[in-house]
């Protein structure tokens, strides 16, 4: 564009403003910037992407499991599905449930995967742990009877082969319900079930035969792709002849002696064995096994659990539980986690008190005193901050046991008398003195670096105005401080709530914080839905306190440096 | 570290080309994890230099993470990357991990060496073989220390004298776990020997034993390391406490504490190895050859030279000797020794596989309040 067109647009004062390559101007800029802003976002994206993968991510994904409850359904699909149809408060689940149990508990004891539904349970009705591992080691007992029962009518039903082209049958195979199983044993175990395994059930046995046809697929699946064994050469598992019994019992014989495939003739003699013997008494036979069964409260906490997602974690953090009635208090004896979060909250604001008290004369004189001095004195604070961790809490727990240094002085004063030593640590005492220790430089430095910043010469000219030394002090000098005050407090008390190798070590069991209790759950308990939870309603509390803090102080009058 | 492992691995092939690998198939490195401390040292000892010495271009690394074995075992199945080779489990986490299918399951008979007396491995470690997944390597107890200028002149010759807050005044060292106190809660509260786990195995049962534990509950300190119980003892914050003899042992004999044993109704417990499922066959090739020399009969028995936990071999008994330091016999400070062992409590490995989760949970909850 040329200067005359520029000048006639400037003059009929409309047109866009346009820029010196007579791009309008707008554009220019906001291209300029463009170029900017991406330069800018590739300078930052390795640190980005950095913060997002390995600490974002794990975060959310630790926080999602607060919430998620997948274990259920998929160890139990077959239970829970039945249990939708069962009003808890009736007493004991009718048979269909408890043969549907049979079936996902017996897959669930061989890929070994009961257990962890069990401990998941017991998190919610202590005693579920012992009850599945002692069932998945009994389950096999169940099916004994059906499982001989078949071999004595003919030898070769103990052979693989026989079993396998029976369950082959001959017409087309049934391949999307060869896929359903796989994804059911995936959901399962979490490991893929990808391959061939040189057999596909067939269409009209499926049809014939859905229980067995289940059982069988699944254990095929199961023996090939996690045993890497081969299908023909096994004898399938009790479960496979209990689901062709019941399947007998319940088809219709004209089907069964119409159906032509192989082996259908040992299906017949089959059938009329099936009938003719008692057929399992599912309930009965796991209240054989272990007595609890016949809990009411074992299936209602199944039931209740069988969602795919779940408050209970949150409520449990709270001291609740979710039961068939709604949300209720837990039992007293389980009530632990509100008076662990009131007790972290009040430990760790008289932990900042404790450091705004002890801190702030200190802060004050190193910055009072000339750089020479100050610097020297800087490194007595920094000292301690630079020495581990454990070493500190360490040197506290010499110093304040029974027979510890500060003991042994007092009774050498003779203040105290030798019987009766004080008891300072394994306590909250403990914790709160060894942990404003640990904290102080957190509260220091900030407040340091604030009052150098205070010119000496607005307390003067306070005192010059007649001020007392006090009122120059509280007046003048102390509203300039509050920023390092602020600053020094929200980083020691972040720290505090946070902090669990102190109060382990020096806490003994009333001085310790929910941080200890997050700990074991993710280490020992192995809880970790509950430790997630618990840490999710611990940062929130954090962002709620800091967001008050915002609004009563205002963030801006933080100050970390001069 | 790992990167950096697999690029020297990298650079090696090339250097020396691979003949030098050729027929050997096994990984070059190895990760085992243990205890630390001294029971790390002594296998440290009798296992990993002779095993190094025979194999020069194998490297060892040690991880301290035994005490966290089920959760990081159970996380790195999570993830589907394992960094561990062969782990040092308890008893009851060998059992647990085995129930979870994170560790595999062995052949004992095929994997191991015959004992030095001929005898298959199964016949040497007897009833020592727990589980399926678990190669023993040693017999530990838990059992009571005291102070030996704090009890007059009546020592305790009774684990009930932890809960007699009378007769002998001042803390106790507990752990902060319910297997082995509450077995003692249940002993000293006057229930029979032979029916401490099916009285434990009831809820009722379980309160009984809590409460037993509440009546010391004040007194206690609860401890959750090793080192924990002999620190406490040697400082005199406690008048006695429980912890493996192994720690015991040394406080007494290689520091000349003021300590004296209590062995009454010590809690046998086996220690041995198990090996993480999934491993890379050559990483597994290594781990099953290390294993074999590292449990045979002289091994164990060489290990009794660093720290008095008896070796879990038949056949290895008749060679445990002195120590390798102070020179002194090793056989009469030994759980297993009939002096030690009038009244000995075998735990319950299968009891505690099923009721862990239910118990602790009761116990934390009761250690919370």
């Amino acid at each position: 564009m040329n200067d005359q067109s520029m000048k006639a647009a400037m003059e009929r004062g409309d047109g866009p403003m346009l820029a010196a390559d007579g791009t309008p101007l707008k554009k220019s800029l906001a291209r300029a910037l463009r170029m900017q802003k991406i330069r800018a976002l590739l300078l930052v994206a390795p640190l980005l992407i950095f913060v997002l993968l390995t600490f974002l991510a794990p975060i959310a994904d630790m926080l999602f499991r607060s919430v998620e409850n997948q274990i259920v359904s998929e160890t139990l699909p077959g239970t829970t599905a039945t249990l939708d149809d069962w009003e808890a408060g009736e007493g004991l689940p009718p048979e269909p449930v408890w043969r549907a149990f049979y079936f996902d508990l017996f897959l669930a004891a061989e890929a070994k995967e009961h257990t962890r539904l069990g401990s998941r349970l017991n998190y919610e009705f202590t005693g579920m742990s012992s009850l599945f591992r002692g069932a998945g080691r009994g389950i096999d007992d169940i099916g004994e009877d059906q499982a001989a029962a078949i071999i004595e009518l003919d030898p070769r039903w103990e052979e693989g082969g026989f079993w396998h082209d029976l369950m082959s049958g001959t017409g087309d195979a049934d391949v999307r319900f060869l896929d359903a199983r796989r994804d059911r044993l995936e959901r399962l175990t979490g490991d893929r079930y990808d391959g061939d395994i040189g057999f596909s059930p067939g269409a009209a046995v499926v049809d014939l035969l859905p229980l067995t046809a289940r059982a069988y697929t699944d254990w095929a699946l199961y023996t090939v792709l996690a045993d890497g064994d081969a299908v023909i050469e096994v004898t399938p598992w009790e479960a496979v002849p209990v689901a062709l019994f019941l399947d007998l019992r319940a088809a219709d014989a004209a089907a069964v002696s119409g159906y032509d495939g192989p082996g259908r003739g040992d299906l017949f003699v089959a059938m009329l064995a099936a009938r003719s013997s008692d057929p399992i008494d599912f309930r009965q036979s796991f209240i054989d096994l272990d007595e609890d069964f016949a809990i009411p409260t074992i299936w209602e906490t199944i039931q209740t659990y069988s969602n795919r997602f779940t408050p209970g974690y949150f409520l449990n953090a709270v001291d609740l539980q979710l039961t068939p009635d709604g949300v209720s208090a837990r039992d007293a004896g389980q009530r632990i986690y509100i008076v662990l979060f009131q007790r972290t909250m009040f430990m760790s604001l008289l932990i900042t008190f404790s450091c705004i008290l002890l801190g702030y004369p200190v802060a004050w004189i190193l910055a009072n005193l000339p750089m020479r001095v100050a610097n020297m004195l800087m490194i007595l604070v920094l000292l301690p901050f630079w020495t581990s961790l454990l070493v500190r809490t360490s040197a506290w727990k010499v110093m304040l046991q029974q027979q510890g240094v500060i003991n042994d002085t007092l009774v050498w004063l003779g203040l105290v008398d030798d019987a009766a030593r004080l008891v300072m640590i394994n306590n909250q005492f403990g914790t709160i003195v060894a942990m404003t220790h640990i904290l102080l430089p957190f509260m220091i430095l900030p407040l340091y670096s604030v009052m150098q910043t205070i010119p000496p010469s607005y307390v003067r000219a306070a005192k010059s105005l007649g001020a007392t030394n006090m009122t120059a002090f509280w007046r003048v000098y102390f509203p300039q401080s509050v920023p390092g005050i602020g600053a020094g407090s929200i980083l020691v008390f972040i720290l505090a709530i946070g902090y669990y190798i102190t109060p382990e070590i020096v806490g003994g069991t009333k001085g310790v914080f929910i941080s200890n209790r997050i700990a074991y759950h993710i280490s020992a308990s192995l809880n970790w839905g509950l430790g997630a939870a618990l840490g999710t309603i611990l940062l929130a509390a954090v962002l709620i306190l800091y967001w008050a803090y915002d609004k009563v102080v205002g963030i801006d009058n933080v100050k970390l440096g001069g | 570290m790992k990167l950096t492992a697999t690029l020297l691995s990298a650079t090696a092939l090339t250097v020396f080309g691979l003949p030098a690998f050729a027929g050997s198939h096994m990984a070059d490195s190895m990760t085992l994890v243990s205890w630390g401390g001294a029971y790390q040292k002594s296998q440290h000892n009798a296992y990993v230099v002779p095993y190094l010495k025979m194999n020069p271009g194998v490297t060892i690394t040690w991880d301290e993470s035994s005490s966290e074995a089920v959760p990081k075992l159970r996380a790195m199945n999570e993830v589907g990357n394992v960094t561990w080779d062969l782990v040092d489990a308890e008893g009851p986490d060998a059992i647990r991990l085995c129930d979870e299918g994170l560790v595999i399951e062995v052949d004992h008979d095929k994997i191991l060496a015959d004992g030095d007396d001929g005898s298959s491995p199964s016949e040497d470690f007897g009833d020592m073989i727990i589980s399926d997944c678990h190669i023993p390597q040693i017999v530990y107890s838990t059992t009571f220390g005291y102070r030996t200028d704090k009890v007059g002149n009546r020592p305790p010759k009774d684990v009930c004298a932890v809960f007699d807050t009378r007769t002998y005044p001042g803390k106790r060292a507990l752990r902060k776990s319910p297997v082995a106190n509450m077995e003692w809660a249940l002993i000293c509260d006057g229930v029979g020997i032979e029916d401490v786990y099916d009285v434990l195995a009831t809820r009722r049962g379980q309160d009984r034993a809590l409460n037993k534990l509440a009546t010391i509950k004040d007194d206690v300190i609860w401890w959750s390391a090793g080192a924990d119980t002999p620190q406490l003892l040697a400082d005199g914050e406690v008048v006695m406490g429980s912890t493996f003899n192994g720690r015991l042992f040394s406080a007494i004999e290689e520091q000349n504490q003021p300590i004296g044993m209590l062995w009454d109704w010590q809690m046998f417990d086996i220690d041995g190895w198990v090996i993480p499922k999934g491993l890379p066959p050559e990483r597994e090739a290594r781990v099953l050859d290390f294993l074999k020399f590292a449990t045979d009969t002289q091994r164990l028995a060489d290990q009794s030279k660093w720290i008095s936990y008896g070796p879990a071999r038949m056949s290895s008994a008749p060679l445990v000797g002195k120590h390798a330091e102070l020179g002194i016999d090793m056989a009469p400070h030994m759980p297993t020794d009939p002096e030690n062992s009038k009244n000995t409590f075998v735990q319950n490995y299968n009891f505690w596989g099923d009721y862990k989760d239910d118990i602790d949970a009761k116990f934390q909850a009761w250690l919370a309040q």
